[in-house]
C-alpha cells in the first residue's frame, strides 16, 4: 500500500515537472482599456484587435493561451517577474524598453500620434499636453520640452482635455480617433511620428517562445491575414 | 440577460438600464464587492492575530525576544502603506518562489537574477505557470491578505501593546497575591480586562483598513475602484451595445455610498461591543453602568 502511494506521488509530481518544463500555458498580458486595441467587452472578457490577433497566432504557434489584465503602469515588472508571459497592449517596440524586454517583429507598422483637443487653434508647443505614463507620447513630450501632464490611464488623458486642465492629448491615432467628433472634441492637423511598430514583449529569457511568436507573426503576414485583421479594427496602416 | 436584451439601441430607458446593469460586466463588478467582504473578514482576524502575537512578544522579559516584536512594530508602521504594499508583495512572492527553487531544483546552475529578469525553474513557480487563472487570482488575493494583515497587525500589536500596559497594576500584583502564575495573570486578568482600553483603537483600524481595501487594486486584484472606473469610462458605439460617455462621477458615488453605509454599520455595531465590554469594568464607562443600573 505505502508503495502504491509513493509511486503515484512520483508519477504525479514528474507528470507535473513534464507539464511545468515547456509552456503549456501562455499567459498574455494586456492592458484592457486602449480600444480598438484592447478593451474589456460587455461580457467583460479582453476584446479588441490583439484579442483576436492573438487567438490566432496561438492557434498557429500551437499554444495554448490565457488572458490576463494588467495596469499600464506596471506591466514590464510584472512580465518580468514572471505573473505572464507576453505583453500585448498596443505597446511600440522602443530602444528604453528593448532594454528591459525583448520584443518580436512588429505586428503592425507605425501608428502616428495625434493631438486631440477642444480647439483647432491650440497651440501645442505652449500649452499643457496630456499623455499616458509611461508611454512613447509622453517621453516625446518631455523631450520636446513642452508642459505635459501625465495620467495612469488613456480614458483620464482625454477627460483631462474634456474638463480642460489639458489643453491637448497626444496619443495614438487609432486611439484618439473614436474620440473625435464628440463633446466638441477634434483631432488637429499636426501629427507626430514616434517609435517604431507595434510588438509583443516578451522576458529576454524567453527567446524560444519569441521565436515561436515570431513564426506566426510572419506566416500571418504572409498570407494577409494580418493586413484583414488592421483593417477590420482600424488599429493602423496595413503591411505593404 | 432579460430576452428584450438583443437590440439595446430601440428600448426605453428603464428597460435599457436593467438590460446595462445586468451585463456579464456588471457581474464581475458586483462581484468584487464579494471579494472586498471576504478580504475584510479574512484579514481582520489575521491581524488582530498579528496584532495580539506582537503585543505578546514586546512585552517578553527576555531582551533579544521582545526586541523582535518591537521592531516589527517600529518597522512597519514606519514605512508607507503604498510603498509597503508596492516593494512588499513582489518580495513576498520572490520569497516564496526562492524557497521552493531551493528545495524543488538543487542541480540549476544559472543566476536567478539575471538583468532585471528574476527566472526560478518552472516547478517553483508560484502558482505553476499553467494553472488555471482562478489559482492565480485567488495566490495573488492571499499575497495582498497576508500584506494586509502584516501592515494592520502592525498597527494592532501597538494599540494593544498600550492596552495591556493601562490595566491596573493592582490587578496584577493581586492575581500574584493570590499565588497565580505569570501565565495564569496574563490569560485570567490581564487579557480580559485589555480589550476595553484596546477597542477604540481597534475600531479605529478597522475603519482604516474598509478604507484601505481600494489598496488592492494596486496588488492586482481586480476590486470595486477598478470595476467603477472601467465601467465608468467612456464607451464608444463601435465596441459596446451600449454607448456612453464619462459616467465615472456615477459609479464613484456609488462607491461612496457603499463606503458610508459599511463604516455607518461598522460603528453601530463597534459601540454594541463597546457597551458589552465596559460592563462591570473599574473603568468610567463601566461606572455609568453601574450607576444607570441602580
Amino acid at each position: 500500500m505505502k508503495k502504491l502511494i509513493l509511486s503515484t506521488a512520483v508519477l504525479a509530481i514528474s507528470a507535473g515537472m513534464a507539464m511545468a518544463g515547456s509552456h503549456s500555458v501562455v499567459r498574455m498580458g494586456t492592458e484592457g482599456a486602449y480600444a480598438p486595441w484592447n478593451f474589456i467587452n460587455d461580457a467583460g472578457e479582453v476584446d479588441g484587435f490583439e484579442r483576436e490577433l492573438g487567438d490566432e497566432l496561438c492557434e498557429r504557434a500551437a499554444l495554448t493561451c490565457e488572458w490576463v489584465t494588467n495596469e499600464w503602469d506596471s506591466i514590464i515588472p510584472n512580465l518580468v517577474s514572471g505573473n505572464y508571459d507576453t505583453i500585448i497592449a498596443g505597446m511600440s517596440v522602443t530602444d528604453e524598453r528593448d532594454e528591459v524586454i525583448d520584443f518580436t517583429m512588429a505586428y503592425t507598422p507605425p501608428d502616428p500620434s495625434v493631438f486631440l483637443a477642444t480647439s483647432m487653434d491650440v497651440d501645442v508647443t505652449s500649452g499643457v499636453i496630456a499623455a499616458q505614463t509611461a508611454t512613447i507620447q509622453a517621453a516625446f513630450i518631455a523631450n520636446a520640452g513642452w508642459s505635459l501632464v501625465e495620467f495612469a490611464t488613456p480614458e483620464e488623458t482625454v477627460a483631462a482635455v474634456r474638463n480642460g486642465e489639458a489643453d491637448a492629448v497626444l496619443a495614438d491615432q487609432s486611439y484618439l480617433a473614436s474620440f473625435a467628433g464628440q463633446d466638441g472634441l477634434m483631432l488637429l492637423d499636426r501629427q507626430e511620428q514616434i517609435g517604431g511598430g507595434v510588438g509583443m514583449g516578451i522576458r529576454e529569457s524567453d527567446g524560444e517562445l519569441r521565436e515561436k511568436f515570431n513564426a506566426a507573426i510572419q506566416s500571418m503576414k504572409d498570407d494577409g491575414t494580418l493586413n484583414t485583421l488592421i483593417e477590420k479594427w482600424e488599429v493602423a496602416s496595413t503591411f505593404q | 440577460m432579460f430576452s428584450y436584451c438583443t437590440d439595446p439601441e430601440i428600448l426605453g430607458q428603464l428597460q435599457w438600464l436593467s438590460c446595462y446593469l445586468t451585463t456579464g460586466k456588471h457581474f464581475s463588478f458586483y462581484g468584487s464587492f464579494v471579494t472586498v467582504l471576504i478580504l475584510l473578514a479574512i484579514t481582520a482576524p489575521t491581524a488582530l492575530a498579528f496584532g495580539f502575537g506582537g503585543a505578546s512578544i514586546a512585552r517578553s522579559r527576555i531582551g533579544p525576544i521582545s526586541w523582535i516584536g518591537k521592531g516589527y512594530i517600529a518597522i512597519v508602521r514606519g514605512v508607507p502603506d503604498i510603498a509597503f504594499f508596492l516593494f512588499f508583495v513582489i518580495a513576498l512572492d520572490q520569497a516564496f518562489e526562492f524557497a521552493r527553487h531551493k528545495v524543488l531544483c538543487p542541480e540549476w546552475n544559472e543566476p536567478i537574477r539575471q538583468g532585471s529578469d528574476f527566472i526560478v525553474c518552472k516547478a517553483a513557480k508560484l502558482p505553476l505557470g499553467n494553472a488555471p487563472q482562478w489559482i492565480h487570482e485567488t495566490y495573488g488575493f492571499f499575497l495582498a491578505v497576508l500584506t494586509f494583515a502584516i501592515v494592520f497587525g502592525a498597527f494592532a500589536a501597538n494599540v494593544i501593546f498600550g492596552a495591556m500596559r493601562a490595566v491596573p497594576k493592582d490587578q496584577l500584583e493581586t492575581a500574584e497575591a493570590y499565588g497565580m502564575s505569570r501565565r495564569q495573570t496574563f490569560w485570567r486578568i490581564l487579557v480580559p480586562q485589555m480589550w476595553v482600553f484596546a477597542l477604540p483603537g481597534l475600531s479605529n483600524l478597522w475603519m482604516v483598513l474598509i478604507k484601505a481595501t481600494p489598496l488592492l487594486f494596486l496588488l492586482g486584484v481586480e476590486d470595486i475602484v477598478y470595476w467603477a472606473r472601467e465601467l465608468g469610462s467612456t464607451k464608444n458605439a463601435k465596441f459596446t451595445s451600449y454607448p456612453h460617455g464619462d459616467w465615472r462621477m456615477q459609479y464613484f458615488f456609488f462607491l461612496l455610498v457603499f463606503y458610508l453605509a459599511f463604516t455607518k454599520v461598522s460603528e453601530f455595531v463597534l459601540d454594541r461591543i463597546m457597551k458589552r465590554l465596559t460592563h462591570g469594568q473599574a473603568t468610567a464607562g463601566g461606572e455609568a453602568q453601574r450607576k444607570a443600573a441602580v
